[in-house]
């Protein structure tokens, strides 16, 4: 027997917002509730705030060198302790806070752009450019990220500009095969198939439909590549194959310091601390920014 | 199950390929001339004209490429600039080492990490499941070699527990006979050694261990907690099965395929965490061999061990790709 429901529904009037605005209050209103992710959002805060003021919070500046002074334990006058050369340790890591956002930043800014170019290529006009771009991504992806860093330092020559640029075209396979993975789903959805049909171009469609659904993917990936990126940049600053002296590099200061670990542990300590607390922060950030944004990733 | 496994071989061969010509092409932008750096800046040019030639470095690329995969699948890895020995011989030595210590860091990696991440998802929300997942966070955005150098401070320094160098005593040292000195000490019958070989393996192990085991905790955790919740665990534990016994054996199972992808690419994180694990704790694997040859520019043996370990890494991804098979028979159908 049919049976028939009456649905009483309220209308409200409903005040014009752009879908953009409608989006950002949409994330904002999930992402605040969580907890971890807010925690990651204030470490990163407070280190880009420190990196961009260093110069007027550094008690003193990165090479001020004082060899009476050297090695001395953390205390009022040197928070965090003094390097074998008598550097403020402190006054280091806030400068070292630059260079590894920056690499971080940009490493990663770099690899998407590439990244991004290369999947729509590879999803979007498909066939053979299909299959030299995603033989190529599975190549690239077949060495451990970071001897292929290596190698890439061995051409560039050793610096933290090339070891930005090595870990930039290491990750490129990773968002390449994300937005790939992407076009190819949009591709089918039938509002592409009908743009098509009233003759959108391919551009068009590219930028008003392609992009736009590959945009949450591709911000939480990429959160969450800057934070190995950053480790990645310490780890060839460690071998002596990114940053020379005397930058403040984080992962350079660890390897320059190791060896007075027994007297001044303070030396190896906290630049340590900076790397692990920097991407705690960029892990916590990417973690709320998937459940935010992407629930089909939410685990 | 034959016709998938033909499949991944064939599938194989082309990623196999474009490693060499990857490991090639980087060594041949390198820039300087390799007779150059062989005989040293002083050399005439003469004698760099004539080691050109018989290097085969005045033919077309494609012409040298071809010699060279010729020579890798001949078992020819060149010559190391600093030693003057095949590479062949000498880096099989450091490769057992890397094998025997990312082993035994993946065996713990796989047991803790599998196990945290179970009883993570089975006491959701516990302190313990708390605890395991903030120490997972630390794990995985921490650098392998600070944890080492803590390690070294902590246990070798200022405890004087563990050895914090080497894989055995000068004085003492270890009478190899496949390299694995675990299987060797076993072999000789020197139950002493094999203890020492333990003691020196504990800090890097456990410092190699730490990134993939937070990783496989996590993948676990999620993927146990999405299996949990199905129909048919739901009905064994309506007839009354032990929760030990439903997690271990019916959840695992299906929760299995995920972590599996995970452990595989962990290996690859694990030989690259290789090289800075070993340059910390001196252990005289691939990874050394790779620094050690960085801090000399000896490019043959950089080339020769970079690619030996993707070799590894795409051979392990291999099997765990046939693994998929085996433990899921869907799989292999698609």
């Amino acid at each position: 027997m049919p049976q028939t429901a009456q649905v009483h529904v309220e209308t409200h009037a409903v005040k014009e917002r752009s879908p953009f605005v409608n989006a950002i209050r949409e994330f904002w209103k999930s992402y605040r509730k969580n907890k971890p992710a807010l925690f990651g959002t204030s470490i990163i805060l407070v280190f880009i705030l420190l990196a961009i003021f260093a110069n007027f919070i550094a008690p003193q500046g990165i090479n001020d060198q004082n060899i009476g002074n050297k090695l001395q334990a953390p205390s009022a006058a040197h928070w965090f302790g003094t390097d074998d050369f008598g550097r403020d340790i402190f006054s280091r890591i806030l400068f070292g806070a630059r260079l590894s956002l920056r690499v971080g930043f940009l490493s990663v800014i770099g690899s998407i752009v590439v990244g991004t170019l290369l999947g729509i290529l590879a999803g979007y006009f498909g066939k053979v450019l299909d299959v030299i771009i995603s033989r190529l991504f599975d190549i690239l992806l077949a060495f451990p990220s970071i001897l292929l860093s290596i190698a890439i330092v061995a051409i560039l020559g050793p610096s933290l500009n090339n070891a930005l640029v090595a870990i930039a075209i290491v990750n490129v396979p990773v968002f390449g095969r994300l937005v790939r993975s992407r076009v190819l789903t949009v591709k089918e959805e039938e509002y592409v198939v009908a743009a098509r049909s009233i003759g959108m171009g391919d551009m068009r469609i590219i930028f008003h439909h392609i992009l736009p659904n590959s945009i949450a993917p591709i911000i939480v990936q990429g959160t969450l590549n800057i934070a190995t990126a950053i480790l990645d940049a310490a780890g060839l600053g460690f071998l002596g194959m990114g940053a020379e002296a005397p930058l403040p590099e984080w992962g350079k200061m660890l390897s320059d310091s190791r060896e007075y670990i027994q007297n001044a542990p303070w030396t190896v300590l906290f630049p340590g601390l900076a790397i692990v607390l920097v991407v705690v922060g960029f892990n916590l950030i990417g973690d709320g920014l998937r459940d935010a944004l992407d629930p089909r990733m939410k685990n | 199950m034959f016709y998938y496994s033909v499949k991944r071989v064939l599938m194989l061969i082309p990623v196999l390929l474009g490693m060499t010509l990857i490991v090639f092409a980087i060594i041949h932008a390198i820039p300087g001339n390799p007779a150059l750096t062989i005989l040293g800046t002083k050399a005439s040019p003469e004698a760099v004209r004539q080691l050109n030639q018989s290097l085969g470095l005045d033919n077309p690329w494609y012409v040298q490429y071809f010699s060279y995969l010729k020579d890798i699948l001949t078992g020819d890895l060149g010559t190391s600039i600093q030693t003057h020995s095949p590479i062949a011989s000498e880096i099989w030595p450091h490769l057992a080492a890397t094998i025997e210590l990312s082993f035994v860091a993946m065996i713990i990696a796989i047991v803790v990490g599998i196990n945290a991440g179970i009883i993570s998802a089975w006491k959701q929300n516990s302190v313990f499941d708390y605890t395991a997942m903030i120490l997972a966070l630390i794990g995985v955005s921490m650098p392998v070699f600070w944890l080492g150098l803590l390690e070294q401070w902590g246990f070798s320094i200022e405890l004087g527990w563990l050895p914090s160098i080497g894989r055995d005593d000068i004085r003492n040292g270890v009478d190899p006979i496949t390299n694995l000195y675990l299987i060797d000490t076993l072999l000789r019958g020197r139950l002493d050694q094999f203890w020492m070989v333990i003691r020196h393996m504990i800090l890097p192990s456990i410092a190699l261990a730490t990134i993939p085991t937070a990783i496989i905790a996590r993948m676990t955790r999620s993927s146990m907690l999405e299996v949990l919740k199905s129909d048919y665990i739901r009905t064994a534990k309506a007839k009354g099965q032990r929760m030990v016994w439903i997690v271990y054996k019916y959840a695992l199972k299906n929760a299995f395929i995920p972590i599996l992808t995970v452990i595989g690419l962990q290996t690859g994180l694990l030989l690259g965490g290789a090289i800075l694990t070993e340059t910390i704790f001196g252990w005289p694997g691939v990874g050394l061999y790779i620094y050690n040859a960085i801090q000399y520019r000896d490019y043959p043996v950089i080339q020769s061990g970079i690619l030996i370990i993707a070799f590894i890494f795409v051979m392990v991804n291999f099997i765990v790709d046939l693994l998929y098979g085996l433990i899921d028979p869907r799989i292999k159908y698609k």
